[in-house]
């Protein structure tokens, strides 16, 4: 116990952490955004899209993320000069990496992301979408109005698992320095390698207490918005 | 109702429906062999025959919700467009009902009747309501209306499908096989509002087993077998004296019970 009273006065642990949920926010809401649209891509009627669909998700889904991360931060940041932030920013370093490890999150993750909601949309009966343009809904109003909200039901409990995939995928941003909890952790470690315990207790107490609140919530959710056929 | 002879009853202007030579393939199956019908303004033409004789197809063609392979159907005299805009909003004029009900799974009853008129017509939610509220009633659901569609019976939500397509002001709709899938204790209900609708002069294509509703509704009755409009003439003259050897074996195997 006095190992992890040390490690809690001398390190910033929540701020660590509050970086980690950020890194988490963003990417997931950067892979919702881009998995939503190659997985429309996928299914809609141009051949090219689906073509471009099925590639995205081909190629992303099998390159590890670490070279992904890499490609962003060392690739098209430091060698391109690609830079997401102000460069007379004083905080410029830790923006752009920031950014554009959430980048690299969306990326890697929109390829789950659009496979799941994919999966949602073939658990959407082909009534529906007849019911729909029947009334006289285009592709795109009949996605919007009918199909999208029962696949995105159909779709929860998937998306939950990429969610929580996402959280504990961020530590590989850690990589490029980012200072999430995996950069702390490497830190203790270094400075403090008697209380590696500890370290490991803090850190995986840590993840815990983010991801088991979202695989209850996302159960409740499935059980709760899911459509009764 | 039933003007003589076969023949639609007197009208202005082109026929609601004209389908000239119309050909579709499901592979090596010629599920529609140069089919040609037309079906005028205020005409309730009920399409009968054994299964897979090409029926449900033929009434899915017309929305184009199948594509055929040769010929031509127009709608009100305007030939069906490619998929687009000017599809979906002829799809809008032409109302179908569906053997499956079809409701929207995720919205009230309500939210089903409504979507089409105010993603399609414009219409503000409010008189949207309004008038999904009284078609309600006209099919007799309206103490449903918040209700989700798993929590209908089947005669409930075939009659909400009803009241959807009406809420668009079709030209025509189509029905197929609008009881097929219900239980027996629940065709009647569904039935008489197709009854109620024919009488007041909505035009009507009906893919269906009811002969009852053949002999009580219909203008006219078209009997299809192998692709082929075998037959058609008036409801009487059809069950009573069917002309062509198909017809009479079809006849004699669900008139015996």
């Amino acid at each position: 116990m006095d190992g992890l009273a040390t490690l809690l006065r001398e390190y910033d642990v929540l701020a660590a952490f509050w970086m980690t949920v950020q890194l988490t926010a963003w990417g997931a809401v950067g892979a919702l955004v881009v998995g939503t649209v190659v997985a429309v891509a996928r299914v809609s009627p141009v051949g090219v899209l689906q073509r471009f669909g099925a590639w995205f998700v081909t190629l992303v889904r099998n390159t590890p993320l670490t070279l992904i991360v890499a490609l962003c931060s060392l690739g098209i940041a430091n060698t391109l000069k690609v830079q997401l932030a102000p460069a007379d920013s004083p905080t410029f370093i830790v923006d752009n990496g920031f950014r554009w490890g959430v980048v690299a999150l969306a990326v890697y993750h929109a390829a789950f992301v659009a496979e799941a909601i994919r999966s949602g949309i073939n658990t959407v009966p082909a009534g529906q979408a007849e019911a729909a343009r029947s009334i006289g809904l285009g592709f795109a109003a009949t996605l919007r109005h009918v199909v999208l909200p029962q696949a995105f039901r159909g779709a929860i409990a998937p998306l939950g698992n990429t969610l929580i995939a996402l959280t504990k995928n961020t530590t590989v941003v850690a990589t490029v320095g980012v200072a999430e909890a995996a950069y702390l952790m490497r830190n203790m470690i270094e400075f403090n390698p008697s209380l590696l315990y500890a370290i490991f207790a803090l850190l995986a107490t840590g993840f815990v207490v983010l991801t088991l609140p979202m695989g209850l919530l996302f159960t409740w959710l499935s059980n709760r918005l899911g459509v009764h056929r | 109702m039933g003007a003589p002879g076969g023949q639609a009853p007197a009208s202005g202007g082109p026929p609601v429906v004209a389908l000239s030579r119309v050909n579709k393939h499901f592979g090596t199956l010629h599920v529609l062999n140069d089919i040609t019908l037309d079906v005028a303004r205020g005409e309730v033409v009920v399409v009968l025959g054994p299964s897979g004789s090409g029926k449900s197809t033929l009434c899915r063609a017309i929305n184009r919700l199948e594509t055929i392979d040769s010929g031509s159907i127009a709608i009100d005299g305007v030939p069906l467009p490619e998929e687009g805009a000017a599809l979906a909003s002829l799809r809008a004029e032409v109302g179908m009902v569906f053997q499956s009900f079809n409701l929207f799974a995720h919205k009230t009853v309500l939210q089903n009747v409504t979507l089409g008129p105010v993603k399609v017509r414009g219409l503000t939610p409010t008189d949207a309501q309004a008038r999904a509220v009284e078609l309600l009633e006209r099919v007799g659901v309206a103490d449903q209306a918040a209700k989700y569609p798993a929590q209908l019976s089947g005669g409930q939500q075939q009659r909400v499908a009803i009241a959807r397509a009406l809420a668009m002001d079709p030209k025509l709709i189509l029905f197929d096989e609008p009881t097929s899938a219900l239980d027996p204790e629940m065709v009647n209900e569904v039935l008489d509002v197709m009854v109620t609708l024919a009488a007041q002069g909505m035009t009507m294509i009906v893919v269906t087993h009811e002969m009852g509703f053949a002999r009580k509704a219909a203008d006219r009755v078209v009997f299809m077998a192998d692709g082929q409009v075998v037959e058609q003439n008036t409801p009487e003259a059809f069950f009573t004296a069917p002309r062509t050897d198909r017809a009479k074996d079809f006849l004699s195997k669900i008139l015996t019970h």
